[in-house]
C-alpha cells in the first residue's frame, strides 16, 4: 500500500517543500466533493477504517445536512507515490463551493498550486464551478480535471470529458476518471497531483509570510486559524503579527490538521496547518490577512486581502418579541465565526424589535437564518432582502440605504443600485427561457457560448436586486433545474428606482416597503395589497389597502367590514367551552399588532413576508408533525 | 330550583353535519332490541338521579340524540321519578325534541299523559336539496303534519329548529323555509347558522371539495332574514338564536343563560351547581358501567372564579335583548363599546348595553372586546 503511517511520514516544520502539494477540490454541490475527500482519507490512512464516516470533514450539521461546505479547513494526507516510490505530503484545501463566498474561494486557491476540477460525470460543469475554474487558472494554479460518479448507470464521461477538455485546453484523455463511491481511480488521482502540481517554492530564511485562508471560532480553543506559510518559518511560542491591524498575538499552538489537530513544532515553507492565539473572535484573525513574525515582520504583506462586504440585506425579527435578547445574543455568537455578518438593531411597527443584518449574498443569509433557528431554537421572520442603494438628492446630500424603510422623502436626483456580471450555464434548448427571464429582470446580454455541443454559457448585467428577488428559484424551475447560476459585482449604476410604500388605513406598514424599478411598482402594489387583502381579518369597519410612491397611490384593495363573528349555539355544555375559547383569545390578542386603528396578527404579517420556499418549508415541518 | 336536562345519546342513525354524544342502538349493544337498550338506559339515569339535589323542579328538558326514539313510557319514568323526589313547580315546563318522521298520534298522545308539554321538532329546512346536504332523512311535508299532531295531542307550546347556510342554499331558499315554518301552527323557533364541525362527515365532503360553505356575509343576510320575518309573524328574539310568541319562551335554555342551577343525567351532560361546573365521562357504555357500579358518572369539574362568572355572564347577557347591565362593567370596558355604538352594532339604554341586529351577528367579537 502506498499510504505512509503518520508517525514514519515526514513531519511538519522538517519536511522538504520539494516533498509537498497542496491543492483544493474545485466542485459543484453535489458532484461529490465530500465523498472524494473521505476516499482519499482513507486510501492515505489517515482515518482508520472503524473511525470513517460519511463527509468527515463537513463539520456543521447544516454542511452535512444540505451537503454544501460553508468554511473550508486543510488536511495533510502523506502519500507514497505509485509512480516514483517518494514520499510526499499532500496539503488537501476544502474550498466552498457557493458565489457568496468567492472571497474565501479565492484564498483557499492562492494557498494552493494546483487544484483538482471535479465534476459530475452525469450532469457536467455547473457555472459557479466554471467561474472557480476561472478564477483558479487566473491564479496560475495548475489544473487536474477529473470526472466522478463514473459508477453512475446515466454517466456520459465522453460527452463531459470533451467539454472539461474544450474548457481547460487539454487532451481528452488527461481527463482523470474517478468514483469517489467505489474509490475506483482515487489512488492514481493522488499520484497525478504528486506529477503534475508543482511543488511550493518559498524563502526559509525570509521574515516568515502565513496567508490566512481560513478562520473558525471554536468555543473551547477561541479561534483556530488556518495559514498557508509562503516565507519563513511560524513556531509555537512566538510572537505573531497580523499585517492588516498590526496587532500581536502569541502563536499558543501550532500544528496541521490529521484530520484530527496534531500540535506540531512549527510550520515551515509551503506548509499548511492551523495556529492558535487565544483571540475569540474571527475578525481579529481576517481570511486574507498576511501573518508575520513579531520581532522580524515582513515589509511586503501577501496580495488579495479585502475586508468582507455585505451585499444583501434584511430584517430578523423573533416571532416571539420575548426572545428579543436571546437573537441578540445568538447574532453576537455567530459573528465570532462569521466575520461577514454585520448587524444593527432595528424597530418596525408590525414586526417588532429585531436586528437589520447584512450577508454575503443569499446562501450566506439562509445559512446564518438557519443556524439562529436551530442553535438558539429562535422563530424568526425575515423581511424581503435588498440591496444597498446609493441615493443622491437634488440639493446634493447623498444616503446609502440598506432598509427600504429608510429611504428618504424629497427630491431625489439620482438612485445607484449594485448591478453584476451573471453567467448562466444550461442546456440549449432552455436559452429562449432563461433569455426571457433575463430580460423581465432588467438584463443586458453581453454574450452567448456553447462550450459543448448542446451546453451554452450565457452572459448578462443585471441589477442584483433582480437576482436577490427569488432570480434563482425561476431559474431552476424555468430550467427544470438544468440551468446554474454565477455573478460578480461590476459595480453600481444608476436606475429608475422608487420606494413603494405599503398602508392600511393611510398608515405605511414598514415591513413592506420596498425599493423597486418604477415599471415594476405597480406589480409590487397590486401583489402585496391583494395578500394582504387575504390575510388581514375583517375588522368592523372597512379597512383600505393601498400602495403608494410617495403620495401617488397606484393600488388599492380593502378589506370590508366584519359582518359574522359568532357562534349560533350556546347551551348547556357549550358555555364552558366557549368561555375557554374567549380566555384562549384574550392570550392571542397579545400576538395582535395595531397599525393604527387596525388590528392584525402576527401570522398575517408573517404570511405575507414568507416566500414560497418558506411557505414549502412550513407545509413539509406541519405534514412531518402529523 | 333545580333544571334537568336529559340526554339521549340515540339515533336511528347519525346525520352528516352532526357532531353531538350520540349512537345509534346497535353500534352500543349490537344484537339488543330498542326496548332492551332503552329500559337499560333509563335504569342507568335513574340510578344517577340519586346524587342529584332535592330543589323543586322548573323545567325539563329532554334532547340528544333523538329522544323521541325511545317509548314515551321509558322517558315517563325520569318524569315520575323527579316528581316524586324532588317535586316540580305547578308550570313545570317539560320539553322534548323530537324528529317529525318518528313520531305518531298515538305515540304524542303518550308523550302528554308521560307528562311532557312542550315539543321541538327538527325541521331544519323545507328545502329537499338542503336536507338531502344535511344528510336529514325525513320527508318535509313530515313536519306539517308532526307539529298538528302534537297540537291536537295537546302540547301547549311547539317548536321547530332550523339550519341555515347549508352548502348550496341561497338566501331564496331560505326564505321559502322561513315561509314555511312561519305558516305552521308553531310559537317559537330556534335557527342556527350550520356550523361544520371537525371530524364530521360533512367536513370530510367540504375538504375533498364535494361541498362549498356559503360565505359570512350571506349568512349574516340569512340571519337578517329570519329576525325581520319573525318579527313580523309575532316571534321576538329572546335570545340570538332563538324568537318566540310572548309567553312561550323556553324556560329550560334561559336556565342555562342566567346560569340557574341545572343538573345534566346522561352520558357526556353537563351540570351547573352554584359556582361549580362538571360533566360526566362521554361515552354511553362507559356511563352505564361507572353507575351501575355504584360509582360517579361525573368526569371532571371546575370552580368558577369570579372572573370566570363575569366572563360569563357579560359573554350570555350580550345574547339576549335585556343586554348588560352597565353596573356589570368597568369603565374601561363601557368605553370600548363606544366605537360599536357609534357605528350601529351596540344600542345604550338606561341602566344597559344591549345589541341590535346586526349587532347580534358580531357577538363574540364585542364579548371578546369587552373582555380583553
Amino acid at each position: 500500500m502506498p499510504a505512509i503511517s503518520i508517525a514514519k511520514a515526514p513531519q511538519p516544520a522538517a519536511t522538504n517543500p520539494a516533498q509537498i502539494r497542496n491543492f483544493c477540490i474545485i466542485a459543484h454541490i453535489d458532484h461529490g466533493k465530500s465523498t472524494l475527500a473521505d476516499r482519499m482519507l482513507q486510501i492515505t490512512e489517515v482515518v482508520e477504517a472503524r473511525n470513517m464516516r460519511a463527509q468527515y470533514l463537513d463539520r456543521m450539521d447544516i454542511e452535512r445536512e444540505r451537503g454544501i461546505t460553508i468554511k473550508s479547513q486543510a488536511v495533510r494526507l502523506p502519500w507514497r507515490s505509485g509512480l516514483d516510490g517518494q514520499e510526499y505530503i499532500l496539503n488537501m484545501i476544502d474550498t466552498p463551493g457557493h458565489v457568496d463566498f468567492t472571497y474565501e474561494v479565492s484564498r483557499s486557491l492562492a494557498a494552493c498550486e494546483g487544484a483538482v476540477l471535479l465534476v459530475d460525470c452525469a450532469q457536467g460543469i455547473e457555472a459557479q464551478t466554471l467561474a472557480n475554474l476561472y478564477l483558479a487558472m487566473e491564479n496560475n494554479l495548475t489544473i487536474i480535471p477529473v470526472l466522478n460518479k463514473i459508477d453512475l448507470p446515466n454517466a456520459q464521461p465522453e460527452k463531459f470529458a470533451a467539454e472539461l477538455a474544450g474548457l481547460i485546453g487539454c487532451k481528452v484523455e488527461d481527463v482523470l476518471r474517478v468514483s469517489g463511491k467505489t474509490g475506483d481511480g482515487v489512488a492514481d488521482l493522488l499520484d497525478q497531483i504528486i506529477s503534475q502540481i508543482p511543488a511550493p517554492v518559498g524563502d526559509p530564511e525570509a521574515p516568515a509570510r502565513a496567508l490566512i485562508f481560513d478562520s473558525v471560532y471554536d468555543s473551547y480553543r477561541g479561534v483556530v486559524t488556518y495559514v498557508r506559510v509562503v516565507d519563513g518559518r511560524i513556531s509555537p511560542r512566538e510572537q505573531i503579527q497580523m499585517f492588516s491591524t498590526g496587532v500581536k498575538h502569541e502563536a499558543l499552538e501550532v500544528g496541521v490538521i490529521s484530520p484530527e489537530p496534531l500540535p506540531s513544532k512549527g510550520l515551515g515553507v509551503g506548509e499548511v496547518g492551523y495556529l492558535i492565539t487565544g483571540v475569540k473572535d474571527v475578525r481579529q484573525s481576517r481570511v486574507g490577512d498576511t501573518i508575520t513574525n513579531f520581532a522580524r515582520p515582513t515589509k511586503n504583506p501577501l496580495g488579495g486581502y479585502k475586508d468582507p462586504k455585505p451585499m444583501v440585506f434584511s430584517g430578523l425579527f423573533p416571532l416571539d418579541g420575548a426572545d428579543f435578547p436571546v437573537l441578540r445574543d445568538a447574532l453576537e455568537k455567530l459573528q465570532l465565526n462569521d466575520a461577514a455578518l454585520v448587524y444593527e438593531p432595528e424597530s418596525s411597527a408590525a414586526l417588532g424589535f429585531g436586528f437589520r443584518c447584512g450577508f454575503l449574498g443569499l446562501l450566506h443569509m439562509e445559512i446564518v437564518r438557519e443556524r439562529l433557528e436551530r442553535e438558539a431554537k429562535l422563530n424568526l421572520i425575515s423581511t424581503a432582502p435588498n440591496v444597498v442603494y446609493r441615493v443622491t438628492m437634488e440639493d446634493g446630500k447623498e444616503f446609502v440605504v440598506t432598509n427600504p424603510s429608510e429611504f428618504p422623502d424629497g427630491k431625489i436626483n439620482s438612485v445607484k443600485e449594485p448591478i453584476v456580471k451573471s453567467t448562466i450555464l444550461a442546456p440549449a434548448e432552455f436559452i429562449g427561457a432563461i433569455m426571457e427571464l433575463c430580460q423581465e429582470r432588467r438584463g443586458v446580454l453581453l454574450g452567448m457560448d456553447y462550450i459543448s455541443e448542446d451546453r451554452v454559457e450565457i452572459r448578462y448585467t443585471l441589477p442584483l436586486a433582480e437576482i436577490v428577488f427569488d432570480f434563482f428559484d425561476q431559474l431552476k424551475s424555468r430550467t427544470r433545474g438544468y440551468a446554474s447560476l454565477d455573478y460578480e459585482e461590476l459595480g453600481d449604476e444608476e436606475g429608475n428606482l422608487v420606494k413603494v410604500d405599503i398602508l392600511l388605513q393611510g398608515e405605511a406598514v414598514d415591513a413592506f416597503s420596498a425599493i423597486v424599478h418604477r415599471d415594476k411598482a405597480y406589480t409590487y402594489g397590486v401583489m402585496m395589497t391583494g395578500k394582504l387583502r387575504e390575510l388581514i381579518p375583517r375588522q368592523q369597519f372597512e379597512v383600505p389597502i393601498q400602495a403608494a410612491i410617495g403620495s401617488r397611490i397606484i393600488a388599492r384593495e380593502s378589506i370590508r367590514a366584519i359582518r359574522k363573528d359568532v357562534l349560533a349555539k350556546c347551551y348547556g355544555g357549550d358555555i364552558s367551552r366557549k368561555r375557554k375559547l374567549l380566555e384562549k383569545q384574550k392570550e392571542g390578542k397579545k400576538r395582535m399588532k395595531m397599525v393604527g386603528r387596525v388590528e392584525v396578527p402576527q401570522e398575517a404579517f408573517v404570511a405575507a413576508l414568507a416566500t414560497d420556499a418558506d411557505i414549502a418549508k412550513i407545509k413539509a415541518a406541519r405534514k412531518l408533525e402529523s | 330550583m333545580l333544571s334537568f336536562y336529559v340526554h339521549i345519546p340515540y339515533c336511528v342513525r347519525r346525520c352528516g353535519y352532526c357532531d353531538f354524544n350520540t349512537y345509534t342502538p346497535a353500534e352500543l349493544q349490537d344484537g339488543a332490541t330498542l326496548e332492551i337498550v332503552s329500559g337499560d338506559y333509563i335504569d342507568a339515569v335513574l340510578k344517577e338521579l340519586a346524587a342529584a339535589p332535592l330543589d323543586q323542579v322548573p323545567t325539563i328538558f329532554f334532547g340528544g340524540g333523538t329522544p323521541s326514539l325511545l317509548p314515551p313510557k321509558d322517558l315517563g319514568r325520569v318524569i315520575s321519578a323527579i316528581k316524586e323526589r324532588n317535586g316540580v313547580s305547578e308550570d313545570c315546563e317539560i320539553t322534548l325534541e323530537a324528529n317529525p318522521d318518528s313520531v305518531t298520534q298515538e305515540k304524542l298522545d303518550q308523550l302528554i299523559a308521560a307528562g311532557f308539554n312542550r315539543i321541538s321538532f327538527g325541521m331544519q329546512s323545507s328545502n329537499p336539496e338542503v336536507l338531502k346536504v344535511l344528510d336529514r332523512t325525513h320527508n318535509p311535508e313530515n313536519v306539517r303534519k308532526a307539529v298538528d299532531m302534537a297540537r291536537a295531542a295537546g302540547f301547549s307550546s311547539v317548536s321547530v329548529d332550523l339550519i341555515y347556510g347549508s352548502p348550496g342554499e341561497s338566501l331564496a331558499d331560505w326564505a321559502a323555509t322561513i315561509k314555511e315554518a312561519l305558516s305552521l301552527d308553531i310559537d317559537h323557533i330556534s335557527a342556527y347558522a350550520l356550523i361544520v364541525e371537525e371530524g364530521t362527515k360533512l367536513a370530510a365532503q367540504i375538504k375533498r371539495g364535494e361541498y362549498t360553505v356559503p360565505d359570512d356575509d350571506l349568512m349574516a343576510d340569512m340571519y337578517l332574514l329570519i329576525d325581520q320575518q319573525c318579527l313580523q309573524k309575532g316571534l321576538k328574539w329572546y335570545e340570538l338564536s332563538n324568537w318566540s310568541r310572548a309567553g312561550h319562551q323556553c324556560r329550560h335554555n334561559i336556565a342555562y343563560w342566567k346560569s340557574d342551577n341545572w343538573w345534566g343525567l346522561g352520558p357526556g351532560a353537563h351540570s351547573h351547581i352554584d359556582s361549580k361546573r362538571f360533566w360526566n365521562v362521554k361515552h354511553p357504555n362507559a356511563y352505564k358501567e361507572k353507575v351501575f357500579a355504584g360509582d360517579s358518572p361525573i368526569k371532571d369539574f371546575e370552580l368558577l372564579t369570579d372572573d370566570q362568572r363575569k366572563s360569563e355572564y357579560i359573554m350570555l347577557a350580550l345574547r339576549m335583548p335585556e343586554g348588560v347591565k352597565k353596573a356589570a362593567l368597568t369603565v374601561a370596558q363601557y368605553e370600548r363599546t363606544m366605537e360599536y355604538i357609534k357605528s350601529g352594532h351596540v344600542i345604550e339604554k338606561h341602566d344597559s348595553l344591549a345589541l341590535t341586529p346586526k349587532g347580534r351577528l358580531i357577538a363574540d367579537r364585542l364579548t371578546h372586546e369587552m373582555l380583553r
